[in-house]
Parts: C-alpha cells; sequence; structure tokens
C-alpha cells in the first residue's frame, strides 16, 4: 500500500472504498436487469444486447451508469461540497426550464426529450437539494432547531418540490418528504415523526370510520395518555393535551374536505382503492388487483425464471418499469421476493452504518439523505404494487426500467461512496 | 463537533425493519397464505382449446365415400377481452347487424364474461379466409375449427341421419359432452355415435391481456391430441340407392333393398326424401324447421315407421304357415268364392303356388281359418284363441310383430295381434276366425313395416332363415365386424314349402294370369308378389320381390302410397327396375324407366288431405 500525494498536498493512504455497499449495489442493479429482462421477453425478441427492446436499451443504461460511477469515484468529495449550491442553483433552472419544454409522458410534464433520450430533471433535483441541504446544515453556524434555520431548511426542500409539483408529478414531489429522515437525526424536534404519524393515522381512521367514532377514539387516546401514562400532570400537559384534541376534531372534520378538494380526483380513486372503498377490478383498480394475482400466484417457490403467465401477457401494466416487482414476485415466488426485501433493507441499514461513521455533518448528512431518497422509493413502490399503499408511480431504484434514475441513484449512491472513502482523511 | 443525536440513528433502523418485516408478511400472505390468487391468474391467462377430432367417414360397400368432414370456424369470444372496438366496422366487416352484434354479445356475456363462448357459429372457410386479416383488430375474438358433415351424393338422407348440437338430457347422460358440441341425432349417426365420435383433443395456451395467444403453456405437456372417429363401411350401393331414389322422387313410399345371403341393406328410400346436406352448417336450425313443418313429412322413415296393412304379400307368409302346420297341402284347392271374401276375376286356384300367383282372396280365407280354427278343441272361440297363439309365432319367426334390430334408430314392430289384443277388444272368449278373418289377407289388425316386408322377401329368397337387416357391415382399421349382423335366424319352416312360394312368385310376374307381369326384367328370373293394401284414400300399391330365383342376389319391397292401382301397376316395374340396375348394372328399358321417373301416382289426391301416417286397413 504506497502513499500517494494528492493535489493539496497530503499525503493519503490508499482509499478504502465499502465494497459491502457497492457489492449490495451490483446485486440490485444485476437482479433488476434480469427482471426487466423477463418482464420484456418473448419468444421473437430474445436478444440480450438488441436495443430496439426494452431490456437492450437498459443494458445500455446499466453501461453509462458504470461509467458514471466510475467517473464519480475519481471526483474529490470537496467538489460536491463546493458547488453544492451551483448545483442546486442549476437544478432549480431546469427544472423550470422543464416546464416549458416538456413532453407529455403518463399524464406528466416531467421529461425533457433531448432527441437520443429523455431525461427526467427531477431524478436530477433529488440529488441537488441532498447536496444544497446537507451543505446548509452542514455550516458551522447554522442551528437547525432555530426559527431561521427551519424556514431556509423547508425553502430548500419545497422550492424543487413545487416546481415537481407543477409538472404533475406527485410521486416525485413527495420523495423530497424523504428529508424529514435526516433532519430528524440533526436534531429536528421528533414532534415532526409523531405529528405525521398521528395524521396518517387520523386521515385514514377519518376515510374508514364514522368521524365521531375517531373522536372517541381520540380523546380516549388523551385520557390515557393523562391519566395512565403521565406520573405527573402539570398545569402544560392538561393544556397541551387539549389542544392536542382540539386539533385533531378539526383535522378530522377537514378530512372530507381536503379529500374531496384538495386531491385530484384519480388519486381519490387510489385511496379509495386501498382502503377497500371501492373494488373497481377493470378501472381504478386494475393495476393492483393485477399486480397482487402476478405476485399472489407465484406462491412459494415462484413460476421460474421466464415462465411467470400474468407479467408475460402484459396483464400488468407498467410491468417493466414501476410494477416491476411483479416479475420478481411472480417468477421467484415468496422466496426471492422475500430475498429482495431483505436485501434491499440491509443495502439502506448499510447506508446508515456509513453516514453514522462520517466525521463531518455534510457527509452525514448527505448519507443520511440519499439513505432516505432510497427509502422513500423503496417504500412507496414496493406498498404500491402490494397494496398497502395508495398507487404512487415512482421507480423501484436500481430495478425499475430508465435511464434517468438508475443513473441518478449511481450519482448520488457513488458521491457518498466516494466520501466515505475520504472520512479518515479529514480533521 | 458534538453529535447530541446519535441515538436518533437507532429509530431510523427501527423504522426501515419494520417496513422490511411489513413487506415480508404482506408477501406472506400473498404469495404463502393465499390460493385465490393462483385461480385467478390460471383463469384469465390460460385458455383451454378443445381441439375437435374428425368424424367418423362413412363408405359405401363400393367404397365410394358417403359422408365425409368439412372444416368450418366458430367465432368466438371473450366478452371481458372485447374493448374499444369499433362496433360499426366490426358489424359491416362480418355482415351483421348492430342489433344482432348486441344480442350475441349478451349471450355470450350471460354464459361467461370471463371465459370463450361461441359468438357466430359455423363460418364458412371463405369467410374466414376473408375476416383472418381484420380480426386481429378486435380485441377478445377469435377463431376455433370445427367439422361439419359433407354428403358428396345428396342421398339416403334417412339411413345416415344427421348430426346437431348436444341437448342437456344428451349432456346429462353421457359427461364427455359439453355445451356446443355436436353428436349424431338420428341414422346410424346415432347409432354409431361411440365409434363415429372420435375423442376430443385439448390445447392449454397462454393468452396476454388481449386475448390473444402467446404460446403453449408449459411447453404443451397439458395438451392432448385429439383421436378421430372410426371409420364406417357402410352396406348401401350408392348408385343403386341414388336410383331408386329417383324412381321415387316423385312419389311417396319407401323401398328396402337387401341381399338375403347377408342381410345387408343395399338401398334404403323413403320418399319424399331430403337432401342431407340441409341440415348442416348453419342454415340447419331453419332448414330443419322447414322439413318437420313439411305436410308431406320428409324426415319420417316410412320405411322403418311407416305401419302399413302388407296386403296380399301377406298371403305368402299364410300359405307357409299353413303347409309347414299341414292343415292345408302344397295341392290344396278352393274355389274362388266371392262370398266370403272379395276377389278380382280369375279361375279357382288349384295349389298353393296358383293361389300365389293369381292372389286369390277366398283361397287365403280358407287357409287362414285352417290355421285359426284347427279343431283342437270344441269350442270355437278356444279354438281361435289356440290357432291364433301358433300362427302368432310362425309370424314372429319370420320377423313380423317385432321389431328388427336394425342399426337405424327408431324401428317400429309393426303388429301381430295376440289373444290378449283381441280380449281386450272384443273380450275373452267373444271373438273367433270369422271376427278376424281380414288378417288373412294381409287387412285388418295386422300391420307391418316395409323393412319387414323386404325381410319377407328376403326369407323367401333364402328358402326359410333371414340375417337382420343392417347397413354397417364392419367399422375401424381391422374391419371389426358386428357380431348380431352375423347371426342366422331360422323361421322353423320347411325349405321346401318355400320353394313352392318361389315358384308362385315366379308365376306371378311369368305366368299365365300372374298379378305381376310388369316386374318382369328381360333375362332375369324375378319372383315377386303384388299387395294392394286398402286405405283411407286411395289404396297403397305394394310389391315385395327377389331376383334371381335360384341364387338371389336381391331382395325387396316397395311400397308406394295411396298409388292409383294396385300393387301390379306401380310397385311392380319399379322393383323391376331397381333389380333390373342392381343385377345388369344399367337399365336398358329406357322409356319404362322414364315413365315411372316422371309420374307422380297420387298427383289427383289433395295435398291437404296426406295422411301423416298410414292408418290402418279397413276392417270388414
Amino acid at each position: 500500500m504506497g502513499r500517494k500525494i494528492n493535489r493539496y498536498g497530503e499525503g493519503v493512504t490508499r482509499l478504502k472504498f465499502d465494497w459491502t455497499t457497492i457489492g449490495l449495489y451490483l446485486l440490485l442493479v444485476v437482479f433488476g436487469w434480469v427482471n426487466i429482462y423477463a418482464a420484456c421477453y418473448n419468444e421473437a425478441t430474445s436478444a440480450l444486447f438488441d436495443l430496439s427492446t426494452q431490456q437492450g436499451k437498459q443494458m445500455l443504461w446499466v453501461g453509462a451508469a458504470a461509467v458514471v460511477a466510475f467517473v464519480t469515484l475519481y471526483v474529490e468529495p470537496r467538489f460536491w461540497s463546493n458547488t453544492a449550491y451551483i448545483i442546486y442553483g442549476l437544478a432549480l433552472a431546469l427544472l423550470v426550464l422543464t416546464l416549458f419544454l416538456a413532453v407529455t409522458v403518463n399524464g406528466g410534464k416531467s421529461w425533457i426529450d433531448l432527441g437520443f433520450f429523455r431525461f427526467q430533471p427531477s431524478e436530477f433535483a433529488k440529488f441537488a437539494t441532498a447536496l444544497a441541504l446537507a451543505k446548509y446544515v452542514g455550516t458551522i453556524d447554522v442551528k437547525i432547531n432555530s426559527l431561521k434555520g427551519r424556514l431556509t431548511a423547508i425553502a430548500i426542500i419545497l422550492v424543487p418540490a413545487a416546481l415537481i409539483l407543477l409538472q404533475h408529478d406527485t410521486g416525485s414531489a413527495l420523495v423530497f418528504a424523504a428529508f424529514v429522515l435526516p433532519l430528524f437525526r440533526e436534531g429536528l424536534t421528533k414532534y415532526v415523526l409523531i405529528f405525521a404519524a398521528v395524521a396518517v393515522t387520523l386521515f385514514v381512521l377519518a376515510l374508514v370510520l364514522n368521524k365521531y367514532i375517531v373522536m372517541g377514539i381520540v380523546l380516549a387516546g388523551c385520557l390515557v395518555y393523562l391519566f395512565l401514562w403521565l406520573n405527573r400532570r402539570t398545569r402544560k400537559s392538561y393544556i397541551h393535551t387539549i389542544v392536542f384534541f382540539i386539533i385533531s376534531c378539526l383535522f378530522v372534520f377537514s378530512v372530507d374536505f381536503a379529500f374531496q378538494k384538495v386531491l385530484e380526483p384519480h388519486q381519490r380513486e387510489r385511496i379509495d382503492v386501498l382502503l377497500g372503498k371501492t373494488q373497481d377490478f377493470k378501472g381504478v383498480g386494475y393495476n393492483v388487483h393485477q399486480s397482487k394475482i402476478a405476485i399472489g400466484s407465484g406462491g412459494i417457490v415462484g413460476k421460474g425464471f421466464l415462465k411467470g403467465t400474468i407479467t408475460k401477457a402484459d396483464f400488468v401494466p407498467e410491468q417493466e418499469t414501476d410494477f416491476i416487482f411483479c416479475t420478481v414476485g411472480e417468477e421467484w415466488g415468496f422466496l426471492g421476493s422475500a430475498a429482495l426485501m431483505v436485501i434491499y433493507v440491509w443495502f439502506l441499514m448499510r447506508l446508515v452504518k456509513l453516514a453514522e461513521r462520517q466525521r463531518s455533518a455534510f457527509a452525514r448528512f448527505y448519507g443520511y439523505s440519499i439513505m432516505s431518497i432510497l427509502f422513500i422509493h423503496f417504500f412507496i413502490n414496493i406498498g404500491m404494487v402490494l397494496g398497502v399503499v395508495p398507487v404512487i408511480g415512482i421507480p423501484l431504484p436500481f430495478f425499475s426500467y430508465g435511464g434517468s434514475s438508475l443513473m441518478a441513484f449511481t450519482l448520488m449512491l457513488f458521491v457518498f461512496i466516494k466520501q466515505d472513502s475520504y472520512r479518515t482523511q479529514l480533521l | 463537533m458534538i453529535d447530541r443525536y446519535s441515538d436518533r440513528a437507532q429509530v431510523i433502523k427501527a423504522i426501515l425493519i419494520a417496513v422490511g418485516a411489513i413487506f415480508v408478511i404482506r408477501l406472506a400472505v400473498l404469495q404463502v397464505f393465499n390460493n385465490k390468487y393462483k385461480s385467478l391468474a390460471e383463469r384469465q391467462s390460460l385458455r383451454n382449446i378443445t381441439i375437435y377430432p374428425a368424424r367418423g367417414l362413412v363408405y359405401d360397400r363400393n367404397g365410394e365415400l358417403l359422408v365425409y368432414n368439412d372444416v368450418v370456424y366458430d367465432l368466438m369470444v371473450v366478452p371481458r377481452s372485447v374493448k374499444n372496438i369499433d362496433t360499426a366496422y366490426f358489424c359491416r366487416s362480418i355482415g351483421i347487424t348492430r342489433e344482432e352484434f348486441e344480442a350475441y354479445m349478451q349471450k355470450a356475456r350471460n354464459y361467461s364474461p370471463y371465459t370463450a363462448s361461441p359468438f357466430m357459429k359455423q363460418i364458412t372457410k371463405e369467410d374466414y379466409a376473408r375476416w383472418q386479416n381484420l380480426l386481429y383488430k378486435f380485441d377478445g375474438f377469435y377463431v376455433q375449427n370445427r367439422t361439419l358433415r359433407v354428403y358428396p351424393k345428396p342421398i339416403a338422407a334417412h339411413v345416415l341421419g344427421y348430426v346437431g348440437e348436444v341437448d342437456e338430457a344428451e349432456m346429462e347422460q353421457n359427461p364427455r359432452y359439453q355445451m356446443g358440441d355436436y353428436v349424431g341425432k338420428s341414422g346410424i349417426e346415432k347409432t354409431y355415435e361411440e365409434l363415429l365420435c372420435g375423442k376430443k383433443g385439448r390445447r392449454v395456451v397462454r393468452v396476454d391481456v388481449h386475448s390473444r395467444e402467446i404460446g403453449p403453456y408449459e411447453n404443451g405437456a397439458h395438451d392432448t391430441v385429439p383421436v378421430a372417429g372410426e371409420k364406417l363401411y357402410s352396406t348401401i350401393d350408392a348408385e343403386l340407392q341414388e336410383y331408386a331414389e329417383r324412381l321415387m322422387a316423385n312419389k311417396r313410399g319407401c323401398v328396402v333393398a337387401l341381399e338375403p345371403s347377408t342381410g345387408e341393406v343395399l338401398a334404403l328410400v323413403s320418399a319424399p326424401s331430403y337432401n342431407p346436406n340441409l341440415l348442416v352448417g348453419r342454415t340447419r336450425g331453419e332448414n330443419y324447421l322447414t322439413l318437420l313443418r313439411d305436410i308431406s313429412k320428409p324426415l319420417y322413415n316410412r320405411a322403418l315407421q311407416g305401419q302399413y296393412p302388407p296386403g296380399s304379400i301377406f298371403k305368402v307368409a299364410q300359405a307357409m304357415i299353413a303347409l309347414d302346420l299341414g292343415v292345408i297341402t302344397p295341392n290344396s284347392g278352393f274355389v274362388c268364392d266371392k262370398s266370403l271374401v272379395g276377389c278380382h276375376n280369375h279361375p279357382s286356384a288349384r295349389s298353393v303356388q296358383e293361389a300365389i300367383k293369381m292372389s286369390c282372396n277366398p283361397y287365403f280365407y280358407q287357409v287362414y281359418r285352417r290355421v285359426i280354427q284347427q279343431g283342437k278343441y270344441n269350442n270355437i272361440y278356444k279354438d281361435s284363441q289356440y290357432g291364433l297363439t301358433v300362427w302368432r309365432n310362425y309370424m314372429l319367426k319370420m320377423g313380423f310383430g317385432t321389431a328388427l334390430d336394425i342399426d337405424i334408430p327408431n324401428v317400429k314392430s309393426g303388429r301381430i295381434p295376440d289373444t290378449a289384443y283381441y280380449n281386450k277388444w272384443y273380450g275373452a272368449g267373444k271373438w273367433a276366425f270369422s271376427t278376424i278373418y281380414s288378417n288373412s289377407i294381409g287387412q285388418g289388425e295386422v300391420e307391418v313395416v316395409p323393412l319387414q316386408m323386404a325381410n319377407l322377401a328376403a326369407i323367401v329368397a333364402n328358402r326359410g332363415y333371414y340375417y337382420i337387416p343392417h347397413v354397417v357391415k364392419f367399422y375401424g382399421e381391422d374391419s371389426t365386424k358386428i357380431e348380431k349382423y352375423y347371426e342366422r335366424h331360422e323361421t322353423g319352416i320347411d325349405p321346401q314349402y318355400f320353394d313352392i312360394a318361389a315358384k308362385g312368385m315366379y308365376d306371378v310376374v311369368h305366368g299365365a294370369g300372374g298379378t305381376g307381369h310388369r316386374a318382369d326384367v328381360p333375362g332375369i328370373a324375378v319372383c315377386g308378389k303384388t299387395g294392394t293394401a286398402e286405405n283411407y284414400g286411395n289404396d297403397h300399391s305394394v310389391f315385395i320381390s327377389f331376383a334371381p330365383m335360384e341364387d338371389p342376389k336381391i331382395a325387396l319391397a316397395v311400397y308406394v302410397e295411396n298409388a292409383q292401382g294396385g300393387g301390379g301397376t306401380w310397385a311392380a316395374p319399379i322393383s323391376g327396375l331397381i333389380i333390373e340396375k342392381y343385377l345388369k348394372g344399367e337399365v336398358q328399358r329406357k322409356d319404362v324407366e322414364k315413365m315411372y321417373e316422371e309420374v307422380n301416382p297420387c298427383q289427383k289426391l289433395p295435398l291437404t288431405k296426406r295422411v301423416k301416417k298410414p292408418k290402418k286397413g279397413r276392417r270388414r
């Protein structure tokens, strides 16, 4: 292990990349490609590298992603922290540009057509936002729990999210909620998570149950909290509980309004399908119903590679992109699907571990950011396919067909891997 | 830097593990603890295609093809998969109206929205070829092959029968049949259904969301090959059958021609007949109704189901019984006493042979009296009961009064009355010979099916025995024989008496004063017996015959309903022509042929008064 001198004149030991993470990444990409091949396979076009087929194109994207990864590993981490705001600015500019240049795909206007290749700036914006937010939080004098700190952080997140929302790409905008996790890690009050959890629970309950029953449940919860949970009741705790109860009731009664007026009709339908209020297997419920059939028919060991009958027969729409997991479920069965869950969670846990061992706030925050972005994709995508989350069209990272997302995720990940390999060099 | 929140990493890890665990549990619920999705998947992604086997072919006795199959196509539809089709364009393409489209669709939907059912049945090859290029545009439709019967010659409809869609009762009886299958409904199609139908094959294919086939399921592991039906080798002589049908074309009645030495049916005609090709294909239902409503009853098989008074041909059988009983001798003579029963003018018969030649009614009155009243009992009522029973047993042995087990369904038995029959009518001990004497000349209560008449001719030709008439000789690749048709049935009557009958029948055609001269064929020793069955409306004209006299090759019965004139006028010459055709291969007497082909014997009858079924002979 020879020593070499970098361009700042510092002696560095040979870089140690985290091969576990890289290995898991490769595993996901390869298994993903195998399933795209299976989803698009038919006897007529079984060639591996035919560029007219999707498996052929994806092969090209995998190659391109490898180049991105390789190049990224040669870029000094300091480059990213130094240029974070510039990249963020560029990303915002691109998003604005998209509003004017976009081609319409599936009802959303989030793609820029570059002729040879369609490009989704929102994928890139996630990376840029992660960099900018990490840079901001990592700045020495920023206090995340101060009012100014919070507002700035929220602005950094919301500006690109809003621009993406204007492109009618709700799924991608929702991904920006992922930044709550790194902020939480850096000291954001825990009440944010608790409030979010309570709000989601009340929203679902209010849609499914009678409003007064929900209020009764909330009241019971408050009483249990006050008289059984708390050992010492102060005036403050009474006031807090009463305020919580009032806000909850207002929330419950505004759910209907929000549901009817704020959400788009298709979003309402998707939520209804999820909650079992409608059972339209031929209309809005079709995707999820077919995806459940495909996965459910896989059984314990699956039907075998290239032997899926539902996915092969195009019953599942979007099966090589957002519904790629159906192919895994059908052809690899419970064993294969559960193994993929384990690999994915393992991968995310590894990223948490890596983030935790960073010495700079920037690197740690950045690590948590990309972990959270990957996690929210994983959670929404798999949850949607399994019918536990409403249908929101976002891809499964490294797995779904598509060049933009694969390259953007690869870039994000390898910037962090490079960063991680430098951790011993700093301070 | 102070990291006050490092324990929050544990919270985040907990969230990750919780989500992973929820997903794994959800997967287990969907994939391991639930069979619903497996069956849903099979139902929508696999299609069972039935491959219909070719129905067995039918050949005539000379190897000529009588029935074969043609491929037609059923347009199938899976209602659920029909989406976004241009209905107007679709209707125009296949030539139906919008209303028909809706009706067919509704029918298919009622059957099942998810599985295929016939939208339109039996599309011709030509139509299919025209649509084939269009069909891909219409999701949810596909085409399934079927076979239809084709009859190269439009003959022998009553022998061959027809094939129709299986009905509820048949499906219940035999679980092999499914909705929409075809099954023999009459004729040998019905009798030999088990042999003809073959075995259905199956193909399991994967279909895509547009219900297009995308390939075999598991490389065809679940597929079976159809097995074609067995070939039937019929006894029918197609040329003779065609000729006989030509002769009977504008008449009502029937022809049954047998080969006496084997019981094989050479021709079996029931006129009016119909073209068997009418009861095939999409127009079948319509044509069937037309035929069913036709006042001349073309679907009715007179040769097997018509129970007629036999008329004078019955005298041959009467003579045989009396001779065998010994109540008369071959040289017994009876005066032609018209006070007993009416007769035409002729010298009195001095022997059985002469009596047959001249068809003397009083003679057979006497013969029958001796059979019925044998003098075994002093009480004539008791004596008649005894005589009738003896007589009836003889008749049964000659194939009368019992359904001959021919391989065409619904053959009737005719009637040879027994004592119980008369007891019911008149009361026990209240009838005697004088009550039932009309039977002597083939009138009265006796009824005979034309097949039995032909069989009588065959019995005389064979001098005393017969084989059950049949229309299929053997079947299959290894020519399996049908046992019951190779079993000789004896009448128990001494063959020498049949020689007398044969001589009498020879005289009918050739002798001076014979009643059947018109059956004469130059150079052939034709033996025959005329009959004129009295009836409401004009008499029926009957003739049974066989030829040549020694070593007979053909025995036949010809029955012409309501013909103007007796058996000698119509049935005899037609018999002669058929015999000539069969034995010489070609009829030289073209003038005779032309005459009997063209003339309609019952032209003068008002059409509306046509009887459905031959009525019983008038009782005197």
